[in-house]
């Protein structure tokens, strides 16, 4: 590693001229002002964006929303009950398929991490945290739309699954590692077995961090709209039925943006604040917790 | 002595079992893409990456403009978040005090969750009528004579992808820069300050000493923008066609996925579409392996330490 132009700057600095010290006294504002800058225009964009979903979609947050039915086309009003239930069964179905699979992961990256195994599971899990969603789409349509013969919700819950798997892998096993050491000593000590020093003291300790891990990876793959269009699909209807096509939040919202009647475009903004709303407070909650645990 | 109680040799291989699956997941992601674009690959072989032909009717497909629209448009964002990104980083953990660092970080990892369908609204309801309005007649007026900004001012396009996909991926670089330079040692900026450096100097110089996980944080980055779907599918504006101009629309290799993959009829076609998918996960695989080995070996010296303290 070179010790970079700083350091030898700086000796040079023992027999500097007066030019010389005023340069560098220069640049060394010029840097801290741009860097100072840097931080402000990162944080414009990203509060323009929270400013428009505000002003736009807080209008149309009304009881209504939640609980009505899409109009047909051309009628103003109506909601989107069905997507939000959509949603929900489908985070359902991805969290049934990737909970057990990711904690179970998790507990055994953060309980069996010596091994070479381990190693390469960790990182082909960032890794797969890294694939495009619309890939997961296609990778499950493959799986599941073409031998099922249709588009179905659980198609789209193997989807969303697959995307939340290293979510819930990598901050499980975070919140694992935050269980003290003490614990598993004091547990061994009274002869108890591995596994349930594991299942009986860890897990216990750990259980709500993992708890808001999984409702992270969950309210995550919520926002998720790529995987679901050619899995899930969409539909304008009632449907819980888990093997047909199903309405969700984000095909809604990409749907009623692209449509050319304004009030579908105000419904798409109102969803679109509700999808933030929900992915945010499940972050912040997750951070909250990981922090305090972290403390005590 | 030790005991060994049977059930604990179970309840590791059931956890391990679960592990498997991840890499399961992986493969079988892998299996069934390279299984659907077969016979994609048996009609076109290499042509497929470089045709520029898309023509569904005629059976002929080329995804070369797909490629050539996910390279520049992830380019762009790469060009325009990653000065901004490096110099906040910077900022966060080097100039600001920590409590500020720690709480704007916090607001950026909360940004990073934000679901890429409401960057897409935001991109075609207000980022477009400003680009069509203010930035690019301005950019035609005074700089079109550069092929790259000569056409018509649409709104949506290639630029109009890149800058929201800048806004996109800033926070990862971010975040994880933030996280390198932390860890890099402060003796690194004492020695510099000792020397009679300058606040700017010795900031060069754990700079300098975080490249390999700054870089990391780039390719990071990089493989979030390549992959980017919803945001881009709804700015670009969908068409396959190579221009050079960055006014003009396009396509990604994930938006015409995301466009095209309910509409295709025939076999052909489908599988053409797979492909694509087949393409983008390889590339995007690479990448983050890549990116994830250098971060790895960026933050690994400091994990370390933390475990042994």
């Amino acid at each position: 590693m070179s010790l970079g132009n700083g350091v030898s700057g700086a000796v040079q600095a023992l027999r500097m001229s007066p030019t010389r010290a005023r340069v560098r006294a220069v640049w060394n504002a010029v840097f801290l002002g741009a860097c100072y800058l840097a931080a402000i225009v990162v944080l414009v964009p990203l509060a323009a964006i929270l400013w428009e979903l505000l002003r736009r979609g807080l209008p149309g947050l009304t009881p209504g929303f939640f609980l009505h039915m899409p109009k047909p086309v051309g009628e103003p009003g109506g909601g989107m009950a069905n997507a939000i239930v959509g949603t929900l069964i489908l985070v359902g179905l991805g969290g049934l398929f990737a909970i057990p699979v990711g904690v179970g992961a998790g507990v055994y990256l953060s309980e069996y991490k010596g091994g070479r195994f381990a190693t390469a599971i960790r990182y082909l899990t960032d890794v797969l945290a890294g694939v495009p969603s619309i890939v997961v789409g296609v990778a499950a349509y493959g799986l599941v739309v073409i031998p099922m013969g249709r588009f179905s919700a659980v198609a789209g819950g193997v989807a969303l699954g697959i995307i939340m798997l290293p979510t819930i892998v990598r901050s499980t096993e975070e919140v694992i590692r935050l269980v003290p050491r003490s614990y598993r000593e004091g547990a061994l000590a009274l002869g108890a077995p591995r596994w349930r020093v594991i299942q009986g003291v860890v897990l216990r300790a750990a259980r709500p961090g993992i708890v808001t891990a999984c409702m992270l990876a969950i309210a995550r793959a919520a926002g998720e709209t790529a995987p679901l269009l050619f899995t899930a699909l969409g539909n304008r209807f009632w449907s819980t039925a888990i093997d047909k096509p199903i309405a969700s939040l984000p095909v809604f919202i990409y749907d009623y943006a692209r449509a050319p009647y304004d009030d579908w475009n105000r419904q798409a903004w109102t969803a679109a604040l509700v999808l933030v709303l929900l992915v945010t407070v499940m972050s912040a909650l997750l951070r909250l917790t990981v922090r305090r645990t972290r403390r005590r | 002595m030790k005991r060994r109680f049977p059930a604990d040799a179970l309840y590791a291989g059931l956890v391990g079992s679960a592990a498997a699956c991840v890499l399961a997941a992986a493969g079988l992601i892998f299996v069934v893409t390279l299984q659907g674009s077969i016979p994609a690959l048996r009609e076109f072989g290499s042509r497929f990456l470089l045709g520029t032909d898309w023509d569904p009717v005629a059976e002929r497909f080329g995804a070369l403009p797909y490629i050539y629209g996910t390279m520049v448009t992830s380019g762009i964002a790469l060009l325009l978040a990653l000065p901004v990104g490096l110099g906040s980083a910077v900022f966060l953990s080097e100039i600001a005090e920590h409590r500020v660092g720690a709480a704007i970080s916090f607001v950026m990892e909360l940004l990073a969750a934000i679901p890429s369908i409401v960057y897409g609204i935001w991109g075609f309801f207000i980022l477009a009528p400003l680009l069509r309005e203010g930035l690019e007649p301005w950019l035609i007026a005074h700089l079109g004579f550069l092929p790259l900004f000569q056409g018509f001012p649409f709104g949506i396009g290639i630029l109009n992808a890149g800058i929201v996909l800048a806004i996109m991926i800033v926070p990862t670089i971010i975040s994880i820069s933030r996280e390198v330079l932390l860890a890099t040692p402060s003796s690194l900026r004492e020695a510099a300050l000792a020397l009679g450096a300058t606040k700017a100097e010795a900031i060069g110089v754990a700079v300098d000493a975080a490249r390999p996980g700054i870089l990391g944080a780039t390719i990071l980055a990089l493989g979030r923008a390549l992959g980017e779907t919803m945001a881009v599918t709804m700015v670009i504006g969908n068409t396959n066609q190579i221009t050079g101009s960055l006014l003009a629309p396009g396509a990604t290799m994930a938006s015409v996925i995301a466009n095209e993959f309910t509409e295709a009829t025939g076999k052909l076609y489908l599988s053409a579409l797979i492909e694509v998918a087949l393409v983008l996960f390889l590339i995007t695989f690479v990448v983050n392996a890549l990116a994830r080995a250098l971060v790895y070996w960026a933050t690994g010296a400091r994990r370390e330490a933390a475990a042994a303290a």
